[in-house]
């Protein structure tokens, strides 16, 4: 697989590193002249200087040829732009897009640029899992599937507790994946007894919230 | 009409003013503050300041009431990321997006947007002008 990473900072280095540790060929595009520079002493060719909201740029970096598009720069109106001229001059099938300022989220949503990933919103996903301040918890989003993968708390009383999973009346388009009780996370197998404090992942379309809410979490 | 204007350098200062001499509405955004002087104390529309990537800045400016926009800051990418938003989200009829870059200028006209690049202006003038001198006069110079 050919990747081309446009950014080269902490993000975009480390990615072109983990992707060469797999197998793969990678180019890195940046377009500040001293961190250029450091990624080329690295890097070196493919390391490649320039602007990459350029659409030169981007072609002598054989985006044309490129299976994936790795839109990692500081500027989220940078990645929107590398994300729609990959994806539309170069028929790049695969974009993965960095959200710096998550009020942008809706903008890349808008613009076609998917599927995005946003440091702060995953920080926030990861401190509501560990310090809960609601019983239902996005963990991960999977846009352009219409999809997400969240967590339930089960709740003393609600109509799932002392239900085993395969008789619980889950909304539609939603399905118990895991659950994880005293911190160790199972497979959900259909005679999987719930307990109040048990916290459920499932996979849902979005939109289920409530519905889920309704039956682990209301009394 | 009724007309956001997002830039308030040389460009955007002048189109405001243009339009308000033809007696139309407009308001500005710009995310400087000092922009203000620009447009000058009888400038009757009014001024936002504020990141026009913001939806509350582009909405305290009136986009969703708006005939026409015009995307005039000195960001490239800024100014077609903006007038992308103007014209999916808020479904503005007109929308007028500057583009210093010619390739991308072209890529996004062939998208549909209404571009307007005052380099490939300048190409286009300058090699007019060469070329007309190169066939008069100055043939074999």
């Amino acid at each position: 697989m050919y990747a081309v990473i446009v950014g080269g900072g902490k993000v975009g280095a480390n990615v072109g590193r983990a992707l060469l540790r797999m197998g793969h060929e990678v180019s890195i595009v940046e377009a500040r002249s001293q961190r250029f520079a450091t990624l080329e002493s690295e890097f070196e060719h493919m390391a490649r200087y320039g602007d990459g909201t350029e659409i030169f740029v981007l072609e002598a970096a054989g985006m044309a040829r490129a299976d994936v598009c790795i839109a990692v720069t500081g500027d989220d109106e940078d990645n929107i732009i590398i994300g729609q001229v990959a994806r539309d001059h170069f028929g790049v099938e695969n974009v993965v897009a960095r959200v710096n300022d998550p009020r942008n989220q809706e903008h890349f949503d808008l613009l076609g640029v998917a599927p995005t990933v946003c440091a702060t919103e995953s920080i926030l996903s990861l401190i509501e899992h560990e310090v809960p301040q609601h019983s239902l918890v996005h963990l991960f989003s999977l846009r352009r599937e219409n999809l997400e993968i969240l967590e339930i708390q089960v709740v003393e009383g609600s109509r799932a507790e002392g239900v085993a999973v395969a008789d619980l009346q889950m909304p539609p388009g939603t399905l118990v994946i895991s659950v994880l009780r005293n911190r160790v996370g199972r497979v959900a197998s259909p005679d999987t007894v719930l307990g109040p404090g048990d916290q459920v992942v499932a996979i849902a379309e979005p939109g289920q919230d409530s519905a889920l809410m309704e039956l682990f979490a209301s009394e | 009409m009724f007309v956001v204007v997002v830039g308030c350098g040389r460009v955007g200062a002048q189109v405001a003013h243009d339009l308000v001499e033809d007696g139309h509405d407009v308001n500005v955004i710009d995310q400087n503050a000092e922009a203000l002087q620009r447009l000058g104390s009888d400038f009757p529309g009014e001024f936002v300041q504020g990141v026009a990537l913001e939806t509350t800045v582009l909405e305290a400016a009136g986009i969703e009431r708006a005939d026409a926009f015009v995307a005039a800051t000195n960001g490239d990418n800024t100014n077609l990321v903006i007038a992308q938003i103007a014209r999916d989200r808020y479904l503005v009829d007109c929308v007028i997006v500057r583009v210093l870059d010619p390739a991308r200028a072209r890529f996004y006209e062939e998208k549909g947007l209404v571009t307007v690049c005052p380099t490939r202006t300048a190409i286009d003038r300058m090699s007019q002008a060469l070329r007309a001198f190169a066939g008069g006069d100055g043939e074999g110079g």
